[in-house]
């Protein structure tokens, strides 16, 4: 390293600050070379480790590990209440006291599923026993005072005597409209052994009967349980879209007129505002003009009217689904219900089940989409040269069937009850509050159910997954679906259903944000033999020195150790 | 998932949807054919056996349930003889009976189920085994999405390939809200597009797959890996609209179809970006952990396509590829007026073959397996079934490419009480609307009445033709004029 203006003379001898300035020259390189190294590895790689990660934010993966086999306790608070006269004397004196039922459900996976009925025993006061001084069943129901826990998920059973003429002989139970159900009493001995059992049969028909859990855990319980209704009701959301659709094909033969307005306001609205636990529901309506069924009706000539045979109803739908539309705002499951007025040509038209047989209610319904009802033109109203004729839809009979098809697609079928049950008749909005309170059930192990899915899949996926991201925000939202989750479960097991509904709402609503952030696809996948294009010419030109004079140096050190070792 | 594996080859389940009812005044004749053991249970396999004039055999077996439909030449190759039958009937008809003393099931509604030469299976099982809504397929809705991956005029066949298969799924009956289209959509209006609007995918100018009505969802420079990965995960911006989202369910069958340019691994998206089959594999996968498939079928067609679907490790992925690992996937149908290849010869024989395809016919996916064989696609098609839980016998191919929708009658009826003073209030209002309303016009958007009756535009003047020519020519002359040939050298 000696620059040639330097002042030296050839032939005059400095062999000793030469060989001293070439020495510190070459400690100096070598240091500046072990700072490099130093540099690099020290600080260099952290920053290409720190700035290539993906960043994983941190996760409550051990309390999402213990979700996946909890515990699940359903609690029915039940309160029980004997009339004089509906127990043996010697049991009456065992009064008040508690009850506990509780009952496995086998499930598929790790998760355990416990159903406990809370049997709270208590002898009628006064008020309550003179309405049973009533005629007739219904009236004692109404005149019975307004229990103290009338909240979801609650029931309240009263014990009649036996020999009370309220219910018809036959029957051993009535189930009301409401939260409330009567049983025959008895007066064997250990009368309320088998009083137990009666009033659990009861109990158990009005909130957690198998069909609600199968509805609710779809795949998790074994095999032979699924059926095809578990298909038929849409999925938990948070609302829900109606579409109540008029088509009438031929407008040049009916001019029709649906009041969908007065309609919705007394039979629909009051319907949803009980359902309004479980979401948000938007209602809108249309009126399409030459939308055209996909089938062609046959004729029959016996009864000369049109027909759409059972298996031709499947292509119905899609040709007019088409034209239906949809909200491109809302994301909301969207139910439709089509009311379909046959063109003039083809009317009247019948919708046939499997066997021929006309259908009642002219109508039919596919599952998570919506139904579908004929509406056939009186066909006196032909008898004019005026058209269109005008056609004024009798909307009672509409949404007698809309109503009954909505209750099959929220997954509230019409109730089965064993033979010496007798059912209260539902109220006018159509829909009894214990039947809510089934749904709500459902609904609420659904969610339950889904969040596991959703938290533990996500858990699997990152294990699997090198590349996803999770940020902040992301890990946030988890964390707020799994206290969300764990306070569900708490208030499941002490029985409050509306606040254990809610809260599984809310982790259902966290969970999914947090599983379809955008920001979880931040990163593509780049293969590693292109992570190596992309590196070598980057470090290759550095490290190549680097790595040379560090050689270089141990080299060096290694002879000059030899060396000391010879001068010994 | 469980199964019953049934005998013979070109067997598939029974539809309720389809039925087949016997014709009046004859009867079935059934047979017992077998015993399937499944789940440590029994499982008796009776047939009915229908032909025409045929005497009446043994009655049909109370509550048996429908298992399989297969016709009858594929069951068993010899036509159906009265010597077959006579041979089977002795012994086997016996046995029925017996089975019918036996075994008692309730719940399933004996339904007559065979048409000529057909042959139904009835399986005599516990009703906790082959229920029908297990043999049937479990989906209540369908989807698609149609990804091409190319731009450009020479690459006019991955759109009409795109389009093809988009035009058959729309036919077959799924709709355009549950279709994702991807495409570049640069054909159509192309100025190098002879006919322009049109896109072709036969010679000769004879199939027009670009109709009236295509919805493309992600359009042009859209067609991104991030978006189709996102649309597929569902991972979308929050204000993506329902028609940019894939917004299936657990009981959603999906169709996957991409086409494009290829390589071993790989699939590129518009000369810029590539998805790699183990990204895609690894967007499935996400996609089964939240429940957003029931039933996949990915279809690709592109060079290399095997290799795409390879790394695929989740449940209930069927897959097919153009070609193997190293061959190359060739175009078909050049067309001279339009000036390039029209199609992809493996896509335009899937077309070909889904053009024979009506929303009830009982073609299963052996079918489409077999749609291009080398001799006609050059290239071998590939196909993935070990993921698949069913049989690809028993997989119609409207289970994916259509949709069959799965109806229920409704028998029930709420009771509804008119009530007649809010009833009578709406009713007045609604009338006193009518009244007020005056009838109704459209915004004038365009104004036509102004375009018609509008004068004729005065022309700008424009010197005739040739006068520039002219004008030259007189400055030259006038130049050489005055100056003389020998003189052209000042000018230069």
């Amino acid at each position: 390293m000696r620059k040639s203006g330097l002042p030296w003379k050839p032939g005059s001898l400095q062999p000793a600050p030469r060989l001293a300035r070439r020495k510190t020259e070459k400690i100096r390189g070598k240091h500046a070379a072990l700072c490099f190294a130093t540099m690099a590895v020290m600080l260099g790689l952290p920053l290409w480790w720190k700035t290539t990660e993906t960043y994983r934010a941190a996760l409550p993966y051990s309390q999402i590990g213990h979700l996946d086999s909890m515990l699940l306790r359903l609690r029915v608070p039940v309160s029980v209440v004997f009339i004089q006269g509906s127990l043996p004397i010697v049991d009456q004196q065992k009064l008040p006291f508690t009850v506990v039922n509780e009952r496995d459900v086998p499930l598929k996976c790790k998760m355990k599923l416990k159903c406990r009925f809370q049997l709270a025993y208590r002898m009628a006061g006064s008020h309550e026993e003179k309405a049973f001084k009533k005629d007739t069943i219904e009236e004692a129901e109404a005149a019975l005072p307004l229990p103290k826990e009338d909240t979801l998920g609650s029931l309240n059973i009263f014990v009649i005597p036996e020999k009370s003429s309220l219910l018809p002989k036959d029957k051993m139970s009535y189930i009301g409209p409401k939260r409330t159900a009567f049983v025959r009493g008895t007066q064997v001995r250990q009368a309320l052994t088998v009083m137990g059992q009666r009033i659990l049969q009861v109990a158990q028909s009005m909130s957690l009967t198998d069909e609600v859990l199968a509805a609710a855990l779809g795949d998790r319980l074994p095999e032979d349980k699924v059926s095809l209704d578990k298909r038929r009701p849409l999925k938990s959301s948070l609302g829900y879209e109606i579409t109540f659709s008029l088509l009438n094909p031929d407008p040049k033969s009916h001019e029709v007129h649906w009041d969908i307005e007065g309609a919705v306001e007394n039979y629909v609205q009051p319907f949803l505002s009980l359902l309004s636990v479980v979401g948000n529901f938007s209602m809108d309506s249309q009126i399409l003009y030459y939308a055209m069924l996909g089938v062609t009706p046959r004729f029959d000539a016996a009864s000369s009217s049109y027909t759409l045979a059972a298996y031709s109803l499947p292509h119905v739908i899609n040709p007019v689904e088409a034209r239906l539309g949809s909200r491109a705002t809302s994301l909301y499951p969207v139910i439709n219900f089509l009311l379909y007025v046959p063109e003039r040509a083809h009317s009247p038209l019948y919708i046939q089940d499997k066997d021929g047989a006309r259908v009642a209610t002219n109508a039919f319904h596919s599952p998570r989409w919506g139904g579908i009802m004929v509406y056939n033109v009186d066909p006196s109203a032909y008898n004019t040269t005026k058209y269109p004729v005008k056609v004024d839809v009798d909307m009672v009979p509409v949404m007698e069937v809309f109503l009954s098809q909505m209750r099959l697609l929220f997954g509230i079928p019409p109730p089965q009850m064993p033979e010496n049950f007798l059912l209260g008749d539902p109220p006018r909005e159509g829909l009894r509050s214990w039947e809510v309170d089934r749904l709500v059930w459902a609904r609420t192990v659904e969610n339950v159910a889904t969040v596991v899915t959703t938290l533990t899949s996500l858990a699997e996926l990152l294990d699997k997954i090198g590349n996803i991201v999770i940020k902040d925000n992301v890990a946030s939202e988890v964390y707020r679906a799994v206290d969300a989750i764990q306070e569900a479960v708490v208030e499941l097991s002490a029985g409050n259903l509306e606040l254990a509904f809610r809260y599984s709402r809310e982790a259902v609503t966290s969970s999914e944000k947090a599983f379809f952030d955008p920001s979880l696809l931040h990163l593509l996948y780049f293969p590693d033999d292109q992570k190596f294009a992309i590196y070598i010419p980057l470090f290759l030109p550095m490290a190549v020195p680097i790595f040379l004079s560090m050689i270089k140096i141990i080299v060096e050190n290694q002879k000059a150790r030899k060396d000391i070792e010879k001068v010994d | 998932m469980e199964q019953v594996q049934f005998l013979g080859p070109g067997m598939d389940p029974v539809s309720e949807n389809r039925p087949h009812p016997v014709p009046s005044g004859e009867s079935l004749h059934w047979l017992t054919l077998g015993e399937v053991s499944h789940g440590g249970q029994q499982c008796f396999l009776v047939s009915a056996l229908w032909a025409p004039g045929m005497k009446a055999g043994p009655p049909q077996p109370a509550g048996s349930l429908p298992l399989a439909l297969a016709p009858l030449s594929t069951f068993s190759k010899r036509p159906l003889s009265t010597a077959v039958l006579e041979a089977l009937s002795a012994e086997e008809s016996s046995k029925a009976r017996n089975l019918e003393n036996r075994l008692e099931i309730d719940g399933f509604p004996p339904s007559p189920l065979v048409v000529k030469d057909f042959i139904v299976l009835r399986g005599l099982c516990s009703p906790a085994l082959g229920r029908p809504g297990q043999l049937l397929n479990g989906h209540t809705n369908n989807w698609a999405v149609l990804v091409c991956t190319s731009r450009f005029w020479f690459n006019y066949r991955h759109v009409a390939n795109t389009l093809s298969v988009y035009r058959s799924v729309k036919r077959l009956g799924i709709p355009d809200s549950h279709i994702v289209l991807m495409l570049a959509d640069d054909m159509a209006c192309n100025p190098r597009n002879p006919k322009p609007a049109t896109v072709f995918s036969h010679k000769n100018m004879e199939l027009n797959v670009y109709g009236d009505d295509v919805e493309v969802d992600y359009r042009s420079y859209e067609v991104t890996v991030e978006n189709f990965l996102r649309v597929l995960t569902g991972r979308v911006p929050p204000s993506t609209p329902r028609s940019k989202r894939l917004l299936s369910d657990d009981r959603s069958n999906i169709l996957i179809y991409m086409t494009g340019h290829g390589g071993n691994g790989f699939l590129k998206f518009q000369d810029s970006e590539e998805i790699t089959n183990v990204e895609l594999a690894d967007a499935f996968e996400q996609m089964w952990q939240k429940r957003r498939y029931h039933e996949m079928l990915f279809i690709i067609d592109t060079c290399q396509g095997a290799s795409m679907y390879e790394r695929f490790y989740s449940p209930n992925v069927m897959a097919l590829a153009s070609s193997q690992v190293g061959e190359d996937s060739l175009s078909h149908q050049p067309d001279l007026a339009i000036g390039v290849h029209l199609m992809d010869r493996y896509t335009f024989y899937v077309l070909e073959f889904l053009e024979e395809i009506h929303p009830a016919s009982q073609a299963n996916m052996n079918d489409l397996f077999q749609v291009c064989p080398k001799s006609l696609c050059v290239s071998t098609p590939g196909h993935r079934t070990d993921l698949f839980q069913r049989n690809p016998q028993n997989v119609l191919i409207t289970d994916f490419f259509g949709s069959v929708r799965k109806v229920e009658i409704t028998t029930e009826r709420v009771a509804l009480k008119p009530d007649p003073s809010s009833l009578g209030y709406s009713h007045l209002k609604c009338q006193k609307d009518e009244e007020l309303t005056e009838p109704l016009n459209y915004a004038e958007q365009l104004p036509v009445a102004q375009i018609i009756h509008q004068k004729p535009k005065q022309k700008e003047w424009h010197p005739p033709g040739g006068f520039i020519l002219g004008l030259w020519a007189l400055i030259l002359m006038v130049f050489f004029k005055t100056y003389g040939i020998k003189h052209m050298k000042y000018v230069f």
